[in-house]
């Protein structure tokens, strides 16, 4: 049969592929790569979406090669008649038991990072307030008192800055409607529910400027829902905080 | 294929007049029916989809045509927000509740299930009837809804509360037309348990019948449970729009800068469960009826026994089962209690075991044996081979932390769409392909069907699968102006490629629309047994005559007997006496 002697050159074909990743290079063009990782734990979630990537990746190509395989080895013109095979269980328990550990295997993984991420909250850290609104980000910090709702909180609407190395704690509640709070390059996300507070953590790992999305659909000005994250050193932020407390006073002192 | 023609086929139609056959209480005439109305709808909602393709193409670019057709909505040929709202809205509602349903279950559901289990029509005849005229009426409420003041429902297909509860009045036609729609199927699924439970043919036991069968009973199982549970819902949100109930709405509730007087005591994350908790099983509702045909239809141009038949069947049982616990993968992000997702991320993952096992036993099918790469049998193996890849992308989904980035992406997007395009509705083609004959009693044009496949098969790739690198940069889901944000301004490329494959696909359909009206009448003549396969509708023949069979079968074996060792034809029918010398059961 043709196959075994194409499987070299197949082989050859993907190895070549292959190599850039084995010698530790990117093997994937631009289009395929995720955005940078600006939080901390941004690595973790890209390593478990690499490996199950590379698990499912080797599955796609066995599945999708058999199926090609045997459709153009068992084609009609080849073949005089076909087997009669109704089943053979030992077969069915392996395909139900092997593709049962790999999944309990992700599972594990998926919960360690999960747990990390979403039920272990760091005590100290920058405390923001954000309140979602039809189409804008309200951003609260809560001023020298370090308490929120009272006078001396500092306001500003879709201008969210942070410290870099510092944990960073949000409270997200809303006006109004569902809207979630999406910051790509930090690979973290949290929908903002009307009668509830949800909380969510970060950390930053570099200084710079990103953008905040709304990825919960919100109606009508759903799409320019958009707000701005800069990301400075925790004396530039300190210096903003303190600047956007002036400005506030002098605009409630007339 | 040979053409083994049936002298004096016998013709359903006759001498009935035309109420009667308007209002006809013939199963087949009813799948017939639902397969009008249900491609009628899968062409408008594919044209709501390339109008959505064209915006995020070219965002606010001018289509002037359009500006003629919806002048509201496009005025000038410029797309406003609220139209594109609605499209994505329309498309999703229409696809999912009367597409992909009503074909699946209403067209090859209520024509295949009888003639598989050598019945001569289903249970209640009179309430199939009304089970159709339901759901055209329901068709019609959310059709209207686009005449509504404000426009079309623009909520989503999931109109998450609040915002469904302040939408305009759309809403309410919306909500009418699922209601309609779900009483529609309830009927249909009681409809199709009694008959396969009570009307079997002699000798036609559970685990003789074909998978379709077994996956169009086990669907209406699925449809009885989660129908119900969406049906409240929706009076709920009906309450809470026309009564002021606040079943959703929490207590402070600002709508632009005024509050609702009303508001307070309402939960908004209970709509999300209520209605996920019908979402999900849904999707099993759009996929297992697709899994059992190709399992018929693979079994059929391999010439050879499924594999592992019972294992499929046990297969569809665990995904129906599993596809009740695991709602709250919709909801990983949605402020649910984190170790509420954990508990979702294994039910999901162990979902996937089951879904596994049908595609091995499928691949096992094919292996060794003697392929005919019919229409039909094209389509089958696109199915598997794409439901692969709604399967797989589906473990990233699952994979929680992966989940907090890809959630709301065209990810989910992608997956959702290699799921029910790839898979259900490549299922619905193979299906169409293969049973039409038995239908109409004519042959589809293969050399036709063979180019529409591999048209859209590729086209449907190629809009589709860029759909997960766009989800892998980030870009949400349901957003009219993605260039708007900068991160995402360099995917206008792809996303324009995109865009021509979309359009491309839906011009390749116009293959398919032609070979089906004049395959009716220029198409070969069928004979009973076109494809040579075993089970019951092919016993009888093309088309059935009005009670099925001249007399009722009795069945002496499973569906499929193929290639059985020492015999002169490649397949033996269910119920034909055993040939000499050998004893199956």
């Amino acid at each position: 049969m043709s196959l075994r002697s194409r499987l070299p050159k197949l082989l050859a074909g993907a190895a070549i592929i292959m190599t850039p990743a084995l010698v530790g290079g990117d093997p994937l063009p631009a289009l395929f790569r995720l955005p940078e990782e600006a939080s901390t734990y941004a690595p973790r979630i890209d390593h478990l979406f690499h490996l199950i990537a590379w698990i499912t990746g080797v599955i796609f190509v066995l599945v999708e090669g058999a199926l090609v395989i045997f459709v153009v080895r068992f084609r009609a013109r080849n073949r005089k008649e076909a087997a009669y095979l109704p089943g053979n269980n030992r077969l069915e328990l392996i395909w139900t038991a092997v593709p049962l550990l790999i999944l309990a295997f992700l599972a594990i993984l998926s919960q360690k990072s999960w747990a990390y991420i979403k039920e272990q909250f760091p005590v100290q850290g920058v405390r923001v307030d954000i309140l979602a609104e039809q189409f804008d980000w309200n951003i609260r910090y809560p001023g020298p008192d370090g308490k929120f709702d009272t006078p001396d909180d500092i306001l500003t609407v879709n201008q969210m800055h942070i410290p870099v190395g510092v944990p960073v704690i949000v409270r997200l509640h809303s006006k109004d409607v569902i809207h979630s709070f999406f910051l790509p390059e930090f690979r973290i996300k949290q929908d903002v529910v009307p009668g509830l507070t949800t909380h969510l953590w970060f950390e930053a790992r570099r200084t710079g400027h990103f953008e905040i999305a709304c990825t919960q659909f919100c109606g009508l000005g759903h799409y320019r829902m958009r707000g701005y994250l800069t990301v400075e050193t925790p004396r530039q932020f300190q210096a903003w905080l303190a600047q956007t407390a002036a400005q506030e006073t002098r605009k409630a002192a007339p | 294929m040979s053409h083994t023609d049936t002298a004096g086929t016998p013709r359903a139609r006759g001498h009935s007049s035309l109420p009667a056959r308007i209002f006809s209480r013939d199963h087949k005439v009813i799948a017939k029916q639902y397969l009008g109305l249900s491609l009628f709808m899968l062409t408008a909602g594919g044209c709501l989809a390339m109008l959505m393709r064209w915006q995020l193409a070219f965002p606010e670019r001018p289509l002037h045509w359009m500006a003629h057709i919806a002048p509201g909505g496009m005025p000038g040929g410029v797309m406003v927000p609220e139209f594109y709202n609605s499209l994505f809205t329309m498309h999703g509602t229409i696809m999912i509740f009367f597409a992909i349903m009503p074909l699946l279950i209403g067209a090859f559901g209520n024509f295949l299930v009888p003639l598989q289990i050598g019945a001569r029509d289903m249970s209640f005849p009179t309430l199939n009837m009304l089970s159709f005229w339901t759901a055209a009426l329901a068709a019609v409420v959310i059709l209207s809804s686009f005449l509504a003041t404000g426009g079309a429902p623009q909520s989503g297909w999931t109109s998450y509360v609040p915002l469904s509860v302040i939408a305009p009045p759309g809403q309410n036609l919306w909500l009418g037309a699922l209601l309609l729609s779900g009483v529609s199927s309830v009927l249909g699924a009681i409809n199709f348990i009694a008959t396969v439970i009570n009307r079997r043919a002699p000798g036609m036991r559970f685990f003789r019948m074909p998978l379709t069968t077994w996956a169009m009973f086990i669907d209406s199982i699925l449809i009885l449970f989660a129908i119900p549970v969406l049906s409240a819902a929706l009076i709920l949100l009906l309450c809470d729009r026309l009564l002021h109930t606040n079943f959703f709405l929490p207590a402070g509730e600002i709508i632009s800068g005024e509050a609702m007087k009303n508001a307070g005591g309402g939960q908004p994350l209970l709509w999300q469960h209520l209605f996920w908790f019908f979402g999900h099983p849904e999707v099993y509702i759009l996929i297992l009826p697709a899994m059992g045909m190709v399992s018929d239809i693979i079994s059929c141009f391999a010439r050879k026994p499924i594999f592992g038949y019972r294992a499929m069947v046990y297969a569809l049982w665990a995904i129906a089962g599993l596809g009740f616990i695991v709602w709250g993968h919709h909801m990983f992000q949605s402020g649910m209690n984190p170790y509420l997702g954990t508990a979702f991320m294994i039910s999901t993952m162990v979902i996937a075991v089951p879904s596994g096992v049908k595609v091995f036993n499928w691949l096992a099918t094919l292996w060794r044996g003697r392929i005919e790469l019919s229409a039909a049998m094209l389509n089958a193996l696109g199915f598997i081979a794409m439901f692969v890849i709604g399967g797989i992308s589906g473990i990233f989904l699952a994979a929680t932390p992966v989940d907090i980035y890809l959630h709301d992406t065209y990810f989910v997007v992608a997956h959702i769409h290699y799921v029910l395009f790839g898979g259900s509705l490549f299922g619905v083609f193979a299906g169409l392909y293969f049973w039409y004959p038995k239908m109409f009693g004519r042959q589809m044009s293969e050399r036709l069907g063979k180019i529409h496949f591999w048209l859209t098969f590729v086209f449907f790739n190629g809009v589709m699968f860029p759909m997960h690198l766009l989800g892998l940069k980030g870009m949400p889901r349901r957003i009219y102006d993605y260039t708007q944000y900068s991160f995402l301004k360099g995917l206008q490329p792809l996303n324009i490629f995109m865009t021509v494959c979309a359009w491309a696909l839906g011009l390749a359909q116009f293959i398919l629309i032609f070979n089906f009206f004049r395959s009716m009448r220029k198409g070969h003549r069928a004979g009973n047994n076109p494809w040579h396969a075993t089970s019951l509708e092919w016993q009888t023949s093309s088309p059935p005559p009005k009670e099925n069979f001249a007399a009722v079968p009795v069945v002496c074996r499973g569906a499929y007997e193929y290639s059985l060792p020492g015999m002169e034809a490649d397949f033996l029918p269910q119920n034909a006496a055993s040939p000499p010398g050998s004893s199956s059961s």
